[in-house]
């Protein structure tokens, strides 16, 4: 009876499957996401200054909080990373404006402070390596997380350039259909394939990081709560025991 | 102190309210696990006001501001998150802790006489906790947060007549807007103060009347004289220290539930805080998928599971309004000799048990995109829903002649199987596969005849109740 009711309490609390994120119905790929190493989090936001800060803001995203998250020197990050008059305890705010931005683009470059958590870091993560050139489109890239992104693949210094491979199928009507299946390097970038997929994992932390600074402390404090809360726990118990004695 | 006591005492009643409702309120010896729910429940309400007032300390009502003060409080605000995520979670852990109270008013009869003003009260409750929880979900100003109160506000407008000036009443706009957010900011505030107001007034009735218990016997009709009390009922024993200890390792339970999610899962994977609201309000883009908050999830697919008809889609909001209201009629429906399921026939199980996972089905509907296939699965839940009460006096009757209201709702249930069948063999155009429709189409009538038909032919056997109480 007591097992019924604890699934009970659980069905009640997971009436369904998970939504699922939205966008294109690409494969994405695995990525273990970490929040404690504290490096690779230093080097996404080095990245992070250097690559997208000057289209997109962090706007809720303060470089103080950043620098002592990631246990950067205020004055380090005042000389390398802020690049502009910005003091250290205002937020992350691009160099283009917002009317640049559509301009240039069609569509101003979205803020990121919470990308993290309106993506899943699987999807930045395959997102971020899944540019490939295209001349049909405006910026003459694309993606296939992201179909007809309005952003150009700003990291191509770095990873070069990639050309689809693709697989063309036939359905049961004879109609042709092609999609991609992988890519071809045809112009090799400043890092190899490996040394990009890090630095893509150490951006995607970064973004993860971002999207809920309080993630760094709050397992720590639910670690904490939940021994509290067993110690206490045993002390209820047993008063309850106590008590309970002369009841028949 | 003692002196203080008795000054307070000459002019307030202060040692006698503690007597009567704590130290001398004599409960039932026997609650088992879900009689932890009431308590919880408080809880959770005094929970929720206090991060409530925490938040609004630092909240901003203001269409430009909210979204972003939202995030102050998740950044910048010292234990803002952690205040924040509280509350977020509390909203849905109230929703659960009073289903499972709810659940064990049904399984017990805690609705039936002299407890039908409690049962009232208590659905008053959860009409006042519904209206919090959606002008609440509008605060944040996510996509989710707008989209939402967008679909729950045109509800209203499919009401003949009055219906476009009513909804445009609520919003103080065409559409959602700042005008919007600054009523709905204000009512969030006030609701949990009435909705205190409303335990207050549960809670004394309770205390007039003494508890249920998973018996369904009335210990105060009982033999009389305790350890602490000649006239105090034998079975009872005092709500303090007892329940107050017992309660005690319950909530440390619950919170360890509570405050697990809050640190570890607080988005819930997407139920409790839903992904899309991550994003501002944007009235010029639709997300891709609308669905409200799990616990509304149930009425929302009853909602869509009834086809427009006669030009007008106001028949799906009428059975959700309807599949509310037939809770508040429980103490009246059910007919049965006997309260607890204990003592109740095995129909009745069977039917409880049936409602269970037709809520559980009906809360998974709401939250899928809708195809043919999912929308005969939630017309048929939604039947079984209605059945299930318009049924309640014929399988609880036990051998007892019908009244006539009764036989009226069982000629209603019966004509609603018919005319449900009718529309998916011969109006629903397009609809799904034969299969799915003759699938269906048996186990309606198998509903019926068990919960409907059956009952009246053999009569349900009824297990003798005890005169004390079991353990």
């Amino acid at each position: 009876m007591k097992i019924r009711f604890l699934l009970l309490l659980v069905a009640c609390l997971y009436p369904a499957t998970v939504p699922a994120a939205g966008g294109s119905g690409a494969d994405l790929d695995h990525y273990e996401y970490t929040v404690k190493d504290i490096h690779s989090l230093q080097n996404g936001a080095r990245l992070f200054v250097n690559y997208c800060l000057s289209c997109h803001s962090a706007q809720y995203m303060r470089y103080n909080r950043m620098a002592s998250d990631l246990e950067i020197p205020e004055d380090l990050v005042q000389e390398s990373m802020i690049f502009d008059d910005t003091k250290i305890g205002e937020p992350m705010t691009a160099t283009l404006t917002r009317e640049d931005g559509e301009e240039w683009f069609g569509v101003a470059p979205p803020d990121l402070s919470l990308i993290g958590k309106l993506r899943d870091p699987e999807w930045l993560y395959t997102y971020l390596r899944s540019f490939y050139i295209d001349d049909t489109t405006a910026s003459g890239w694309n993606n296939t997380v992201f179909p007809n992104v309005a952003m150009p693949h700003v990291l191509w210094t770095l990873q070069g350039i990639q050309k689809p491979v693709y697989a063309t199928e036939v359905d049961d009507r004879g109609h042709e259909s092609r999609h991609v299946t992988g890519f071809e390097l045809i112009r090799e970038g400043s890092m190899s394939p490996e040394e990009f997929d890090h630095a893509m994992e150490d951006l995607t932390n970064f973004l993860y990081y971002m999207g809920e600074p309080a993630r760094m402390v709050r397992i720590g404090w639910g670690m904490w709560t939940m021994l509290f809360l067993a110690l206490f726990g045993v002390l209820a118990w047993f008063l309850k025991k106590e008590y309970w004695r002369d009841v028949h | 102190m003692k002196a203080l006591i008795e000054w307070v005492d000459a002019r307030f009643p202060l040692v006698n309210v503690a007597r009567e409702h704590l130290t001398e309120y004599y409960a039932p010896k026997n609650f088992n696990f879900w009689y932890f729910f009431g308590s919880l429940a408080l809880l959770v309400l005094v929970l929720q006001i206090v991060t409530g007032i925490l938040l609004a300390m630092n909240y901003k009502p203001d269409a430009d501001l909210a979204f972003a003060s939202v995030e102050y409080i998740m950044r910048d605000v010292w234990g803002g998150w952690f205040v924040r995520y509280m509350h977020s979670t509390g909203a849905s852990l109230f929703f659960v802790v009073i289903y499972l109270h709810m659940f064990r008013g049904l399984l017990y009869g805690s609705y039936r006489s002299p407890r039908e003003l409690i049962w009232i009260i208590g659905m008053v409750i959860y009409l006042a906790m519904m209206a919090t929880a959606f002008f609440g979900y509008l605060l944040p100003w996510g996509q989710m947060s707008y989209w939402g109160a967008q679909v729950i506000v045109n509800l209203f407008e499919t009401l003949p007549v009055i219906g476009g000036p009513l909804s445009e009443w609520i919003r103080g706009d065409y559409v959602i807007s700042d005008i919007t957010l600054n009523r709905f900011y204000a009512f969030h505030y006030l609701v949990p103060f009435i909705l205190a107001g409303l335990v207050f007034a549960h809670i004394v009735a309770l205390h007039k009347v003494g508890s249920n218990n998973p018996d369904g016997i009335e210990i105060k009709k009982g033999p009389k004289g305790n350890r602490w009390s000649e006239t105090a009922p034998k079975d009872g024993i005092p709500f303090h220290p007892y329940y107050s200890v017992k309660d005690l390792l319950g909530t440390v339970v619950f919170m360890a539930v509570f405050l697990g999610i809050v640190f570890f899962i607080p988005e819930m994977f997407g139920y409790f805080i839903e992904q899309p609201n991550y994003e501002p309000a944007n009235p010029l883009k639709t997300p891709e998928h609308i669905a409200p908050v799990w616990y509304f999830t149930p009425y929302y697919a009853i909602l869509r599971a009834i086809p427009s008809f006669a030009g007008t889609q106001v028949w799906g909001v009428l059975a959700m309004f309807v599949s509310i209201v037939l809770f508040f009629l429980l103490p009246w429906l059910d007919r049965s000799p006997v309260k607890s399921i204990r003592y109740k026939g095995p129909t009745t199980r069977l039917a409880l048990a049936l409602f269970v996972v037709t809520f559980l089905v009906l809360g998974w509907l709401g939250t899928q995109a809708p195809t043919t296939n999912l929308t005969i699965m939630s017309q048929f839940f939604t039947l079984v829903y209605m059945l299930f009460f318009l049924l309640f006096p014929c399988f609880s009757s036990a051998g007892q002649p019908l009244p006539l209201l009764a036989k009226g709702l069982l000629a209603l249930s019966i004509l609603t199987v018919v005319a449900t069948i009718v529309y998916w063999w011969a109006l629903w155009s397009g609809g799904p596969a034969a299969v799915y429709k003759i699938g269906y189409t048996v186990l309606s009538v198998l509903v019926l005849f068990l919960l409907g038909i059956r009952p009246l032919l053999r009569a349900e056997p009824v297990k003798p109740v005890p005169e004390r109480l079991t353990k």
